[in-house]
């Protein structure tokens, strides 16, 4: 470790500041419980976890819907490994291949449009998930496939925005937080403009902030810095990957493809304009649509508590399940199955938290 | 799940396909979202996709704290 890093860990231990900062990055998530940062913050310095892992954040009912859909004969289901083991109301995806689902698990979206060619007389559909990083990676396969020509390919679209779920949770009364760090690879397609925005709006600083653990430490000393001196503005630490401006081409090919649509959270409930679905010009690739599936209403696993971590209300081992009844070989909720959510990360690196 | 790995542009394909090298390994990868990236640009890769262009410098040092941090966790 360099001095760069012994530097800022001293500086931040002695700060007196009482502060509540969130992150909202599954990625984050697991390099701060990795990195054992939260074990050397004094305790008036809380890092909370917001909702920054798409798959815990994805609803109940979607997950129902995916596994229902898998299990039709003509139906191949292609997805991020992420989601195989989360548990539906009735079993998981990987349960259903177990059963004779057939299951593709890819690291592209692209893969799907090999799949989508080699197996004309199947239905394809891509289980597309994950925030404005992901997003335009799968805008950008459904417009190729629109060229290709591969009309038994279609997605169901659970993509989800983070701008409106930071609005949730700032007008959550129940939910203290006073500084923001933003999510780095969502930064490297929206720019800086958004955070900019809520932060004024807010009143909360935030800082787009890179993964490794020198970066983390420098993004919780500029979040102090500016609520030490009462500013609250979106600062970009992350600069070798993040342009002020973001990604325009990503930007433009979300909006020829998706629109914004109302969507169920886990935990934080309907959300305006929160979620991402296929606009006029491409409603043909929509997986619900095409299959005509009514997805559901919302339920919650009982006992579970990943909404209340979710929104940062709970801290993942107040939870009575928490490596009890719910551990990562037997996970109850989302949380805990998801490598980088926050249950699992705190499971995971326990030992380093204090 | 928004997980970034540096690589470096070896070959642009027809129809925004690429040839990334990542950490040894020869990936195909799409540049439908950077159409301007050329040969020799270090780029961050997710999900098959290049994202953005980002410094030689800093994506060697990105590198090298991944690999770190693999050694750490062994």
């Amino acid at each position: 470790m360099n001095s760069n890093v012994f530097q800022l860990m001293e500086q931040i231990k002695n700060e007196k500041i009482n502060c509540s900062l969130m992150e909202v990055c599954g990625t984050h998530t697991m390099a701060i419980a990795k990195s054992g940062i939260r074990g050397i913050l004094p305790d008036n310095i809380r890092l909370l976890t917001g909702p920054g892992c798409p798959v815990c954040v994805t609803s109940q009912a979607d997950i129902d819907a995916v596994i229902e859909l898998s299990c039709h004969p003509d139906v191949i289901l292609v997805t991020f490994g992420d989601m195989m083991r989360v548990p539906g109301s009735k079993g998981s995806l990987q349960e259903a291949r177990s059963q004779g689902a057939d299951i593709r698990i890819v690291y592209s979206p692209l893969e799907t449009l090999e799949i989508a060619s080699e197996n004309p007389q199947r239905q394809v559909v891509f289980l597309g998930i994950g925030f404005e990083t992901t997003a335009p990676t799968v805008a950008a396969t459904v417009q190729r496939a629109d060229q290709l020509k591969l009309k038994n390919l279609s997605v169901y679209s659970v993509h989800k925005l983070v701008p409106p779920v930071l609005r949730a949770i700032f007008t959550d009364k129940m939910v203290q937080v006073d500084g923001l760090i933003c999510p780095g690879h969502v930064s490297v397609v929206t720019g800086i403009y958004p955070f900019a925005e809520l932060a004024v709006q807010f009143q909360k600083p935030m800082v787009i902030t890179g993964f490794d653990p020198e970066d983390i430490l420098q993004g919780i000393a500029l979040l102090i810095g500016q609520l030490k001196s009462g500013e609250a503005k979106a600062e970009l630490q992350y600069r070798r990957a993040v342009r002020p401006e973001g990604n325009p081409t990503a930007r433009q090919l979300l909006t020829q493809v998706f629109e914004p649509v109302d969507a169920l959270w886990r935990g934080l409930g309907a959300i305006p304009a929160s979620g991402l679905n296929f606009n006029i010009h491409y409603r043909d690739y929509d997986a619900r649509r095409r299959f005509q599936i009514e997805v559901g209403n919302e339920t919650e696993i009982p006992g579970c508590s990943c909404g209340a971590v979710l929104s940062g209300k709970l801290e993942p081992d107040q939870c009575p399940l928490f490596g009890n009844a719910c551990t990562p070989i037997q996970p109850v909720g989302p949380c805990m199955v998801s490598q980088e959510g926050a249950c699992a990360a705190t499971y995971r690196y326990q030992l380093l938290r204090r | 799940m928004c997980l970034g790995v540096p690589g470096q542009i070896i070959e642009i394909q027809p129809d925004l396909g690429a040839v990334a090298d990542i950490d040894g390994n020869q990936v195909t990868i799409s540049v439908a979202l950077l159409p301007e990236v050329e040969i020799g640009d270090y780029v961050l890769i997710h999900a098959g996709f290049a994202m953005e262009i980002i410094d030689l410098q800093l994506a060697i040092e990105t590198k090298q704290l991944l690999q770190e941090f693999q050694e750490l966790n062994k």
